[in-house]
């Protein structure tokens, strides 16, 4: 068995595929439409033949207080691996983009967490290489 | 007063504040990642929560909501206190 696609809901698909294309640098991989919406998915740019990230309407009523709950607390509903977090940091924070969570020495890891302005925090990681 | 002392009175609940201290103004999850990388506490995010609440109640953290994320912050006024009630207790620890 291998993950082979995943989804996140987004507010609206069109701000959202902006974001995680041209802020976060993700390749657009299918947008089929189905209806007023489409099947909207990213794939890494790194890693095009990899994951797709499924870019989903939220249209759910019980989407709305789940992801409040989980953003009050600060909690991430996808990770992303970097090389380096702190230089994401830096280069998102100048983008605009707010993190609720800087730069956090974890020991072999680090992570940080943002909002991708769609409804969700998302948690970057880079772990270090056991030396 | 005895709000504060009963807060400041669990080991989980002094090492929260010690982390409040050393870096202003997290989110629960910020905060229950700490504790469990840096202590390797296993405590649950409710168990979690809880405390902060009693923290909270005590006035020794303070809340607020930014955007959509609410962030905890260190309020030392309470422990203040201490030091106006007995002054020259804690004086004499710091010549």
């Amino acid at each position: 068995m291998k993950i082979r696609l995943t989804s996140l809901f987004v507010d609206d698909q069109r701000a959202a595929l902006a974001f995680y294309t041209d802020v976060l640098g993700f390749t657009k991989r299918r947008d089929v439409p189905i209806g007023e919406d489409s099947w909207l998915t990213v794939v890494s740019s790194d890693d095009p033949e990899g994951p797709e990230l499924l870019l989903e309407p939220c249209g759910h009523p019980a989407v709305k207080p789940f992801r409040d709950a989980l953003a009050e607390d600060g909690i991430p509903l996808a990770q992303f691996a970097v090389d380096d977090v702190e230089a994401e940091h830096e280069r998102l924070t100048k983008l605009g983009v707010v993190f609720t969570q800087k730069p956090t020495d974890g020991g072999d890891y680090t992570t940080a967490v943002f909002d991708d302005t769609c409804g969700n925090l998302i948690q970057l990681i880079a772990e270090r290489p056991a030396s | 007063m005895a709000d504060v002392f009963r807060a400041l009175d669990d080991e989980t609940r002094r090492l929260i504040l010690d982390e409040l201290a050393a870096s202003d103004g997290q989110t629960l999850f910020e905060i229950c990642t700490l504790l469990t990388t840096r202590y390797r506490l296993s405590s649950t995010r409710q168990a979690i929560s809880q405390h902060l609440a009693v923290l909270e109640s005590a006035g020794l953290v303070v809340t607020e909501r930014r955007g959509r994320s609410k962030f905890h912050y260190f309020n030392g006024e309470p422990l203040a206190e201490i030091t106006r009630r007995w002054p020259s207790v804690v004086g004499k620890e710091d010549p």
